[in-house]
């Protein structure tokens, strides 16, 4: 099977060269162009709050992508089912080896997100989740995966007296964030924010989605800044039985540019991280999949009824599974890695039976 | 007169889709090509007539819709209040409402454009039962999202989509109206947009919508400027139209938008009170052009009733049709600037408007039009002396809900709706 994947791969793979080869003068002010812009940008270590040295890396968030790869990415809804065991589950998702944390800062209107993730979003609400209690959360987590928020364009603009997307932003850095994801500001809308975020130190990750083709792809990518939020397949969020087929067509679309790539929507097993770093990608992604484990555990249900939610049942329990799930995450992802790097010629022959 | 451009508000170095600061593009990036292939269909179709398009849309317009709609005087309206009073009859296109020029231009569209499969959402059911039709009509499969209150409260219209073959989705989320039907819509999309036109009902969305469905409706403004002429031999002092997303009041004013002399009003509903209760994140009322601020929803920058921290909030109206926390950006530019005066008119007016129409006039109102007519009420001396008034459409879908408010209240304009037992 993973032969089978490899084989596919290096075949379109080979096509692609083909057709690279006759455009290189292209491709190549193409990735001038990405670094004259990445250069532009000041590296989020050098204005980060701790004072840490910079990487050879753009930033802290491509740097811990970059040197732990394969990276796994953790998604959770900041304040479900309260911000007390967010901080718990956040600082679980780290020992269990995240690479990168997206904490999520619920809007009442979530249309990029299937049923798991907004009833997340509604049972945080519920528990009067705020975005300056977002912020103090951050500020007082210790983590060694660096943090970032996942929020909707609105939440960003309503932050501060007027709408304007700059007091969110300093907030965020001052908070101890590294980078911001809105997954509906397409890049034609994100001027003002890339400003913002590069004037702070910030990565803005863009999403890639399967309908992302031809210029509009040169064009995003020139802007992504940490890593590439590559979108496995069309839809909402939410966790899935199988790694879409779309998967690999879309990393290789992506194999020509020099950024870091990670793989979400619908990502929720082990099984699933191993064959999309096979696939190629440098990291994977996983919300759903967490969410349903802090659901399971928590008394609010779908979080559809309107009720004020204290904390969970018991979080250790749901601490200790989101622990063990990061891990068994982590462990697929490398599997996966180990698959990619191991030479064909050199791989043990099948048993015979 | 100026150009097109100017008139939205857009300048040559601005972004495109824009009405000065409000409009744009926000939507999951798996929507953009979806949303710049529309770009492109609607410039290629609607704005220059590519492959006689708008040439068809007209004559199904005419022939299926039942246009143009009568500009009536309303005789003892024009009576009681002392000036002419004309009655723009939306409530006569075809299914009942105007909401049918912009669902049989953009079923037309999609059909144009090569897609396979037509979604919508609806909060009355006036717009899913026009889609309903103009699917049937083009032969096109079509699935409807609607709010769980909103199927419950319009059920003669959840029929009627289903009698035109249409699927009928009922959304459970939130206050089950029409900002949870969008958002629902919105996700069917982001997962089927290859094949798939999202028809939405109103002015609102990423651009091109609010523009594209504005010209489809546009006919409204157009045909009310000849047939006044010929009648009244003159333009309107003044325009009124309810607004909810705001395409019958984009419609009405589009073309008289240039004409500074005619007022345009856009009344919004009022609901049980103009005050909001942050704390619940609840707006009794959906005047968003009166108390909104500025914000990103559904696609678009523009007013929305939403909290100090961003959180859009439920909004009410007794009109499931005016029922939405947002409203068209141009809308919005146009109140920004001065062009358009907002106003709004509560529940119990409104209520009042419908009874008194059905009445005096022998035309049972939507009661989303209801609050263009309480406003003509309450605001008569200071609409000049030639009015036009929009009738979005006609109250039917609405009775259920008509006698039910109507029991609880003591409304100066109702019939004594005790005795209607058989």
């Amino acid at each position: 099977m993973s032969r089978e994947i490899r084989a596919e791969r290096e075949s379109r793979d080979g096509e692609r060269g083909a057709a690279t080869r006759c455009d290189q003068r292209e491709h190549l002010e193409k990735r001038t162009e990405n670094e004259v812009n990445r250069e532009q940008r000041p590296a989020s270590r050098e204005v980060r709050a701790d004072g840490g040295e910079p990487t050879a890396y753009d930033s802290d968030v491509e740097a811990a992508i970059r040197e732990d790869q394969p990276a796994l990415i953790t998604y959770i809804t900041a304040g479900d089912p309260s911000l007390k065991d967010t901080k718990a589950y956040v600082e679980a998702l780290d020992r269990g080896g995240s690479d990168l944390i997206e904490l999520g800062l619920p809007f009442s209107e979530p249309i990029a997100e299937g049923s798991t993730i907004q009833a997340a979003i509604n049972r945080a609400l519920d528990a009067g989740t705020t975005p300056e209690g977002f912020f103090e959360l951050v500020a007082d987590l210790e983590t060694e995966a660096p943090l970032l928020v996942m929020t909707y364009y609105n939440m960003i603009l309503q932050y501060g007296d007027e709408p304007d997307v700059r007091p969110f932003v300093e907030r965020a850095a001052e908070a101890g964030l590294s980078g911001i994801i809105v997954p509906d500001l397409p890049a034609e809308e994100a001027g003002p924010l890339r400003e913002a975020c590069d004037d702070n130190g910030l990565d803005l990750v863009f999403i890639i989605a399967p309908t992302t083709e031809g210029e509009r792809l040169d064009q995003i990518m020139s802007q992504v800044s940490g890593f590439a939020y590559v979108q496995a397949r069309l839809g909402t969020t939410g966790a899935r039985a199988n790694v879409s087929g779309a998967t690999h067509d879309s990393l290789a679309r992506l194999s020509e540019y020099d950024v870091p790539k990670a793989v979400g929507f619908g990502v929720s097993k082990g099984d699933h991280a191993a064959e999309i770093i096979e696939a190629g990608a440098d990291g994977v992604i996983v919300g759903s999949a967490l969410v349903d484990i802090i659901a399971e555990h928590s008394s609010a249900g779908s979080g559809t009824e309107s009720q004020n939610i204290a904390s969970s049942d018991d979080p250790s329990d749901a601490v200790d599974a989101l622990e063990a799930k990061a891990q068994e995450l982590k462990r697929g992802a490398r599997r996966g890695a180990d698959t990619v790097t191991v030479d064909p010629e050199e791989r043990p022959e099948p048993e015979q039976p | 007169m100026s150009t097109e451009r100017e008139r939205d508000g857009e300048s040559e170095s601005g972004r495109t889709g824009t009405f000065g600061d409000y409009g744009g593009q926000y939507v999951p990036e798996a929507l953009m090509p979806a949303v710049q292939e529309l770009e492109d269909a609607y410039q290629r179709y609607v704005l220059e007539n590519e492959d006689g398009f708008m040439d068809e849309f007209r004559e199904r317009l005419r022939d299926f819709g039942g246009r143009p709609t009568p500009l009536q005087r309303a005789d003892r309206l024009s009576e009681r209040y002392d000036r002419e009073v004309y009655l723009k009859r939306e409530d006569l296109v075809h299914g009942g409402a105007h909401k049918l020029n912009n669902a049989l231009g953009q079923v037309l569209l999609a059909k144009y454009m090569g897609k396979e499969r037509i979604i919508a959402e609806t909060g009355a059911g006036q717009h899913g039962t026009a889609t309903a039709m103009a699917a049937a009509h083009l032969d096109m499969p079509c699935e409807i999202y609607m709010g769980r209150t909103d199927v419950n409260r319009q059920r003669p219209n959840v029929y009627r989509m289903r009698m035109n073959g249409a699927e009928v989705n009922p959304v459970e989320a939130g206050s089950g109206t029409l900002k949870e039907a969008i958002n629902e819509t919105m996700r069917d999309w982001a997962t089927t947009v290859e094949r798939t036109h999202y028809v939405i009902g109103s002015v609102v969305g990423p651009h091109p919508f609010p523009k594209m469905v504005r010209d489809f409706q546009a006919v409204i403004g157009d045909e009310v400027r000849k047939q006044i002429q010929e009648k009244a031999g003159r333009l309107p002092d003044s325009v009124v139209a309810c607004a909810g997303g705001g395409s019958n009041t984009m419609g009405a004013f589009h073309a008289f938008v240039p004409d500074e002399a005619v007022d345009l009003y856009a009344v919004e509903a009022g609901g049980s009170s103009l005050e909001i209760d942050e704390e619940e994140g609840l707006a009794p009322n959906s005047a968003t052009l009166s108390t909104g601020t500025d914000g990103v929803l559904h696609g678009a920058m523009t007013k929305l009733l939403q909290s100090t921290d961003g959180q859009i909030m439920e909004s009410h109206s007794v009109s499931a049709g005016l029922d939405y926390a947002g409203v068209g950006p141009e809308l919005s530019h146009l109140v920004e600037t001065g062009r358009v005066t907002p106003a709004s008119v509560d529940d119990e007016d409104a209520l009042n408007g419908f009874h008194r129409l059905s009445r005096l006039e022998g035309i049972i109102p939507a009661l989303e039009s209801s609050h263009a007519l309480g406003y003509l009420e309450e605001e008569h001396e200071t609409l000049g002396d030639l009015v036009v008034v929009n009738v979005s459409g006609r109250g039917d879908k609405d009775l259920e809900t008509v006698l039910e408010e109507t029991e609880t209240r003591d409304l100066v304009a109702a019939p004594d709706v005790e005795v209607f037992d058989g």
